[in-house]
């Protein structure tokens, strides 16, 4: 018999047996763990070694995403990586060249326009199968049109696109006729997949259907989706009959990594092949790094300083509270002659970006357009201060003092999510004391809700720009504009401008390429005129990938150009595997067997062990 | 304090000596206390539905203050037209008066439906029990170590109070304690996973899987990638429980019934094991039951260092977008798992301590 005091009562027996039972499992776990930390050395896959080879002897081209996918329904896909992945997965009716994004042949091999502009006639090739052996004709591209058209929720991914479509007809299986409400310049820029009718016209519900739930996913892109696990992987295999001609990689799996570092750390061990979005220290740790090209290229985005207009709906009525000192042309043009876009580039970009010009990053050569020299505003602080004073504007014990009389602060909203926002922010603060005014710099995890309030003055922007330029022009159109405060607008800045808007409609409507272009560039010259944005740099493509595992790879544009996110397949369709005999998927699998037997025999030898202890007291303990 | 009485024992009472048995008080006693234990049990289930109830309430409130306009914010950056951002406001209920949404929320929470997710266009329920045997797996095996882990060290260093063994393992917990989690993480794959000098690579740097694997070998491929992630969750997570046992067996050490035990011969390792530390258990179980509570939520910071696909790294994904109806969903399971668990520990109180409930 046990003696416990009343005061302090014993556990009973049965928690007390539980109790062993826990530390048991316990002692037994961390005999897994302890196991599993004994060193392998030979057995363990040589750091930075080639791990484009699995033990079959495959061509795995492995690579790190961290975005999840939101869908992998063409009609609901909306994230990057989706989409980077159905254009894998499905053919688009043209594409761009990667050497320089001009229209080349997709699912349609040719095209013409009716005089009235309004009636496109494509012609469908006839070598190109779905991935199940079934032809692709031109029912299967206007099924998807017209499914598009008809149904809200088939539009909820790129219904803009369709939005002008008035009939769309396949008179034969190599004939796709497009009739439009008005004339459309962007139709050789429809970055639709087009799905194969056979498969799709079973869905009944196209916003609860995601496409991930049966393999291989039917498509006739360069590679068949073969599996997906929501943030774990998506792998594709080559589709063998591409038109095209099929990839050289016999796998191409990405891989989630929700952790930058640790995506690095990976692609330093060899377990992807590429990764993207470097930050500068990584980038330069990279360069060093054997058997790794870190690819540093002009990007497709542009950085840029916003300010609000006077944010107003198309009802007329005031949006936010912006600061109506910035109405003033003077006090913008002082602000951005206070900008030194050089210190920008340097410190906060670390050299990773070209110096911003126009709207659109030059890469797109075709609209990239510049300042002349009595256009540009430089950056020359002295005359900035110059332009506050001619304007009026007085300062009164080191603040400049707006037209009320009272002290100029000014406020700029930014993403907390970006580091450089922040370093960009505090630049700005110490350059705009030097003229008096005051800033505040809120970076917010979700900029959403006052910019689109119109509660901001100032703002740090930045789009991705596509080959076609169409939509990132149309956000700075008053049909941009919420229709009332209380309605969500598509505008990216609150500018209504009646001179901009009449060249965004004529490029809508003209189809002669050179045209369209310089009424684009006329666009640009408006924008930067007007003096709401300001450019001040273009982010490069900062990524990295093993050469080891990977021999060649195109980039766009191909002369220097990312090759993550690019408007096309080209990138991974073109990858050539590099000639390695290792098989380190193997050895990594090997070396996970043994870890794993090693860790069992010490889970059986720790319990035994804790047995023999359970059991060594003796009769005289036992009471 | 035991209120029990020892059968046959007579006792003086007002009207003379009353002789007990099993129609006496003792029996009336025992009847009164099975009462008291049905009335304490009746009225923690109570306060657990009550506590479910606001929070299912405060979870709708509370995240509408995180967006306005959550939908075009998730669609911030991607090309989308005014009828597009009505046909998904539409798709979501959002174009709905606040008070029907509300309506409608609470209505099919009480069958178990919380809605779709915005980003994934999919059940939200579907997307937790997805997520959910990922984060048992890793969070409750780092519990299930750092708890053991902890009483057993709690215990040494208490029993060998002001030792150099007791000074090594408190300074070495707290050490550990202070270290953020994701740091630790980061520097195990720097160390373990490339490889750093002559200490081989031989650990994965996130995933949960190869993805190549099956069967047995899939279960091998499971427990390779967990490691360096359990590593971490113990490393920053034993010396709670380290702590708590060890102050909790300290106020133990001068008791009586210890002095008595080691009076009857018994050996110094039986004293401990079957005497001090089992009373000194109490407020341990509590904080094993509150950690076990914290499993269902997993650990941000650590899943998402090691990409591993819990439902730590689900709430992070929903709170980026932010994912209103997901982050909802994410609320009321990990909040209902930590009224579940202090239901448990309340439950159980009256069972390793006589003197609660009454």
């Amino acid at each position: 018999m046990v003696h416990s005091s009343p005061r302090t009562p014993r556990l009973p027996v049965r928690l007390r047996s539980r109790f062993r039972l826990l530390m048991g499992s316990g002692a037994a776990a961390a005999a897994l763990v302890a196991a599993s930390v004994i060193p392998f050395g030979p057995l363990a896959p040589a750091p930075q070694q080639a791990q484009a080879a699995d033990s079959g002897g495959k061509k795995v081209l492995t690579v790190a995403v961290s975005q999840s996918v939101d869908s992998l329904s063409p009609f609901l896909a909306q994230s990057l990586v989706s989409t980077s992945v159905l254009r894998l997965g499905y053919e688009f009716l043209t594409n761009y060249d990667p050497k320089d994004a001009h229209t080349v042949p997709g699912f349609a091999t040719a095209w013409k326009t009716s005089p009235d502009k309004l009636t496109w006639t494509f012609t469908i090739r006839n070598n190109s199968k779905w991935s199940d052996g079934v032809q692709a004709t031109a029912a299967d591209a206007a099924w998807t049109f017209n499914k598009m058209m008809s149904d809200p929720n088939a539009a909820t991914a790129n219904g803009s696109f369709t939005a002008n479509f008035k009939k769309v007809t396949a008179p034969d299986p190599a004939t796709l006729v497009i009739q439009l409400k008005k004339p459309q310049a962007t139709m050789l820029a429809l970055d639709v997949p087009i799905v194969p009718k056979h498969i799709w016209e079973k869905v009944t519900d196209f916003s609860k259907f995601n496409n991930d739930k049966s393999f291989p996913i039917v498509g006739n892109g360069p590679f068949v989706i073969t599996d997906f696990k929501v943030d774990q992987y998506i792998k594709l295999k080559p589709n063998k009959s591409f038109w095209r001609g099929a990839p050289k990689f016999d796998e191409l799996d990405f891989r989630y990594y929700k952790d930058q570092d640790a995506a690095v750390a990976a692609l330093q061990k060899g377990e992807v092949s590429f990764v993207s979005n470097l930050t500068p220290a990584q980038a330069t740790a990279l360069k060093t790094t054997d058997n790794i090209k870190v690819n540093d290229a002009p990007g497709r985005r542009f950085y840029a300083l916003a300010t609000n207009p006077g944010a107003k709906a198309k009802n007329g009525e005031k949006m936010g509270n912006g600061n109506p000192a910035l109405l003033d042309p003077a006090v913008r043009k002082a602000l951005f002659e206070s900008v030194d876009i050089n210190t920008i580039i340097d410190k906060v970009f670390q050299g990773h970006a070209a110096k911003g010009e126009g709207y659109i990053p030059p890469r797109f050569s075709s609209y990239f357009w510049k300042p002349s020299d009595t256009q540009r505003i430089p950056f020359d602080p002295a005359k900035a201060a110059q332009t506050l004073q001619q304007a009026g504007y007085k300062k009164s014990g080191g603040k400049l003092l707006g037209k009320n009389g009272k002290p100029l602060n000014l406020r700029i909203l930014c993403h907390a999510t970006d580091p450089n926002d922040k370093a960009v922010g505090k630049y700005l603060q110490e350059w705009w004391a030097k003229l008096g005014i005051g800033l505040k710099v809120d970076c917010l995890d979700n900029v959403g809700d006052p910019w689109l309030a119109g509660d901001y003055d100032l703002a740090i922007d930045g789009w991705s720009v596509n080959p076609d330029p169409d939509y990132v022009l149309s956000i700075h159109t008053c049909d941009a504009l919420p229709a009332t405060p209380k309605d969500s607008p598509a505008t990216d800045n609150f500018i209504c401008d009646k001179q901009y808007d009449a060249l965004y409609k004529k490029q809508a409507a003209e189809y002669d390429p050179a045209k369209r272009a310089d009424l684009v560039k006329q666009m640009e010259s408006r924008l930067y005129d007007t003096g709401y944005m300001n450019v001040m740099a273009y982010p490069n493509a900062v990524e990295a990938y093993r050469t080891d595992q990977i021999k060649s790879i195109t980039t766009m544009p191909e002369a220097a150009g990312n090759i993550w996110g690019q408007d096309g397949y080209w990138s991974w369709w073109s990858a050539v595997p590099a000639d390695s005999s290792s098989d380190s998927s193997g050895g990594s699998s090997s070396t996970g067997l043994i870890i794993g037997i090693v860790a069992v025999v010490v889970i059986a030898g720790g319990l035994g062990l804790f047995v023999m202890m359970r059991r060594r007291s003796t009769a005289e303990d036992r009471e | 304090m035991s209120t029990a009485s020892t059968p046959g024992v007579v006792r003086e009472a007002a009207g003379g000596p009353v002789k007990t048995g099993p129609s006496g008080p003792a029996a009336r006693a025992g009847s009164g206390t099975r009462t008291a234990y049905l009335l304490y049990v009746a009225g923690k289930l109570a306060g657990a539905v009550v506590s479910l109830f606001a929070v299912l309430v405060t979870s709708f409130f509370l995240f509408r203050v995180i967006s306005r306009d959550p939908i075009r914010t998730m669609t911030q950056g991607v090309p989308t037209s005014a009828a597009q951002l009505a046909t998904l406001r539409h798709q979501f209920g959002l174009d709905l008066p606040m008070w029907q949404q509300f309506t409608n929320y609470c209505g099919d929470a009480l069958t178990g439906d919380l809605g779709t997710s915005y980003q994934f266009h999919a059940p939200v329920g579907q997307l937790i029990l997805e997520k959910v045997p990922a984060t048992l797996l890793l969070t409750g095996v780092a519990v299930l170590i750092y708890s053991a882990l902890g009483l057993w060290l709690g215990t040494r260093s208490a029993w060998h109070n002001g030792g150099l063994g007791d000074r090594f393992n408190t300074g070495l917990a707290l050490t550990l304690w202070s270290i953020p989690g994701f740091w630790l993480g980061l520097l195990l794959i720097i160390v373990f996973s490339v490889g750093m000098g002559p200490i081989p690579g031989i650990f994965p740097t996130g995933g949960m899987s190869s993805g190549d694997s099956s069967g047995f070998g899939y279960v091998l491929d499971v427990a390779h990638h967990m490691v360096l992630p359990v590593i971490t969750l113990v490393a920053v997570g034993y010396a709670q429980t380290l702590l708590v046992m060890r102050s909790s067996l300290l106020d133990e050490m001068g008791s009586d019934y210890l002095t008595t035990a080691r009076a009857k011969g018994l050996r110094d390792d039986l004293v401990r094991r079957r005497h001090a530390v089992p009373n000194a258990l109490l407020p341990t179980v509590t904080m094993v039951f509150i950690n076990v509570g914290f499993v269902a939520g997993g650990s941000i910071l650590v899943e998402t260092v090691f990409s591993w696909p819990g439902l730590g790294q689900l709430f992070y994904q929903a709170l980026s977008v932010p994912d209103l109806p997901l982050v909802q969903g994410l609320f009321v399971v990990f909040a209902g798992a930590m009224i579940l668990m202090n239901l448990l520990a309340d439950l159980l109180y009256p069972l390793l301590d006589p003197r609660v409930g009454r």
